[in-house]
């Protein structure tokens, strides 16, 4: 078919494309059952759903860490292998659990060793440090050993890692968790200030709301919904549907 | 200065001991326990020099004797075995206090004591003076393969994951009445070791997960400058007086 396929030159591929991708865990547990998605550039999209709806898992898709059946694309470079490089230069993954992310012996050493991997050095390498550190309010903190920090500091200190790799997409797994009402206000001013291409995984719905004009909602491996997020958490019967709830007293207004 | 990872073996500091690169220490500790080594047993003031040289370092590194004397306490089973040999080696018996024991036992039990606690000595002032992580630079700079520095460095974190994995399990099992003090309350230990090890290795694997997603590829950023001759001069000291220490013991 010669002519079917007519490729346009003028609109960019989109920042993130995701096609029928599918994925069992070794142990047999098939978490994803054939996810579509596409983020445009510049697009903030919530990822919503229930405890076990593989959301965590759909996450580690979009740099590699997991590859199921399917296609992921970032901006039109396929995550295989070979590029996987560039991938992860691109997508930055704030993990679930913060435990997981941290290691060095200092918090500086935390942030640097990101965009020291990706070759950045030097004098270059402490602005980003401090950057970083500085957009998530945790300069002051940055030679002490991030084992001793509170959970929420913890958290704030991962993204840090990530932000100071610079990515055009950033990913976050339940980034308001464990945070106090105002640092989890300053992290989304934080993250509205960052004008990135940004997928963020929360239970939290206002949070959602105030942060992303879109959300997609996953449930049991597939995602059930897709739309604008007050559209969406306006649902009740599709919110009640997938163990959803809005906070009690909270109002769409 | 921060205390980092609060690790057992290392004791931060900002001594000219401490500041000298990674790669400069480990290659002189290494050229200090192989003089220690070749020394012939019956040197015995070579061995006293030894010690002093260790002290000089001591000094300058502000480690005091008390703390490296708590750490050196996994030696304890060659000091046992130290005197041991005396009495289970057979060949010419000497007299020490009225019992007869084996010249032969005696004399290898010493050399034991003797090279062992050197060898202990020089590792531990080593590892108080260098962070983990700069030790793992250290062997990258030193050109060791990089599978070698991958499993030195997970095997660091995964040591401090089992080791956090297991406080936090403590700490959820006290919290919920278990006192382990009690014999028959042993057995929520034992088990409790068993899903420390799956626990440890599933967290494990999500940290090498985090790890790799910022780019890591095996081999840890490395921030330090080359070591210049005057580091490695300065360095290499230590090993340097040793050789001469062991080159006038091997004068015939
Ligand atoms: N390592 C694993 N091995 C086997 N099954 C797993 C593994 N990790 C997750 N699963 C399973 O895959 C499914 C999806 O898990 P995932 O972590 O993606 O959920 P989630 O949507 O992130 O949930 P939560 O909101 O609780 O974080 C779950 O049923 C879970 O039990
Ligand atoms: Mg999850």
């Amino acid at each position: 078919m010669p002519h079917a396929v007519e490729i346009d030159t003028a609109t960019p591929p989109p920042a993130l494309k995701v096609e029928r991708l599918a994925f069992a865990y070794p142990d047999g547990h098939q978490a994803l059952y054939g996810v579509d998605l596409q983020v445009a550039a510049g697009e903030r999209v919530a990822v919503l759903g229930p405890n076990g709806a593989g959301k965590t898992t759909l996450v580690l898709h979009l740099n590699g860490v997991l590859s199921g059946q399917g296609v992921v694309e970032v901006a039109g470079l396929p995550v295989v292998k070979p590029n996987l490089r560039e991938i992860r230069r691109r997508v930055g993954i704030v993990f679930q659990d913060p435990d997981d992310q941290l290691f060095m012996p200092t918090v500086r050493e935390d942030v640097a060793f990101g965009p020291a991997n990706f070759g950045v050095r030097g004098s270059d390498l402490d602005a980003r440090v401090a950057r970083a550190l500085a957009d998530v309010g945790m300069a002051e903190h940055a030679d002490r050993s991030p084992m001793h920090l509170s959970g929420g500091q913890r958290r704030r200190i991962a993204l840090a890692t990530v932000l100071a790799c610079d990515p055009e997409i950033l990913v976050l797994d339940e980034p308001s968790a464990n945070l106090e009402p105002r640092a989890r206000r300053e992290l989304a001013e934080v993250l509205l200030t960052l004008g990135r291409t940004m997928l963020m995984v929360t239970h939290d719905l206002p949070y959602a709301l105030q942060l992303c004009p879109r959300s997609v909602l996953i449930d049991d491996g597939v995602i059930v919904a897709d739309g604008p997020t007050r559209e969406l958490l306006a649902d009740e019967e599709l919110l009640a549907a997938h163990r959803l709830e809005l906070p009690f007293g909270f109002r769409l207004g | 200065m921060s205390a980092g990872h609060s690790h057992p073996l290392h004791r931060p500091g900002d001594t000219p001991v401490h500041r000298l690169p990674a790669q400069v220490k480990i290659v002189a500790a290494i050229a200090t326990a192989l003089c220690v080594v070749s020394t012939p047993r019956d040197q015995y003031w070579a061995f006293g020099l030894y010690l002093v040289l260790l002290s000089a370092i001591w000094v300058v590194a502000r480690i005091p004797p008390g703390w490296l004397a708590k750490r050196a306490l996994i030696e304890a089973p060659f000091v046992v075995l130290t005197f041991v040999l005396p009495f289970i080696a057979g060949g010419p018996e000497v007299h020490v206090l009225g019992v007869a024991v084996s010249e032969h036992g005696l004399l290898t039990g010493w050399n034991i004591l003797v090279k062992g606690t050197l060898g202990v000595l020089t590792s531990l002032t080593l590892a108080a003076t260098t962070s983990p992580g700069e030790l793992i630079v250290g062997l990258q700079r030193l050109r060791v393969p990089t599978m070698v520095v991958t499993i030195a460095t997970l095997m660091l974190r995964y040591l401090e994951v089992i080791a956090a994995e297991a406080r936090r399990m403590r700490l959820a099992r006290i919290s919920r009445g278990h006192d382990p003090r009690f014999l028959w309350q042993a057995g929520a230990t034992a088990r409790g070791v068993g899903t420390l090890f799956i626990r440890s290795y599933e967290r494990g694997e999500r940290v090498h997960l985090a790890m790799v997603s910022r780019g890591w590829v095996g081999a840890m950023p490395d921030h330090s400058t080359p070591a210049r001759g005057i580091a490695w001069l300065s360095g290499l000291a230590l090993p340097g007086l040793a050789a001469v220490v062991l080159g006038v013991a091997l004068w015939p």
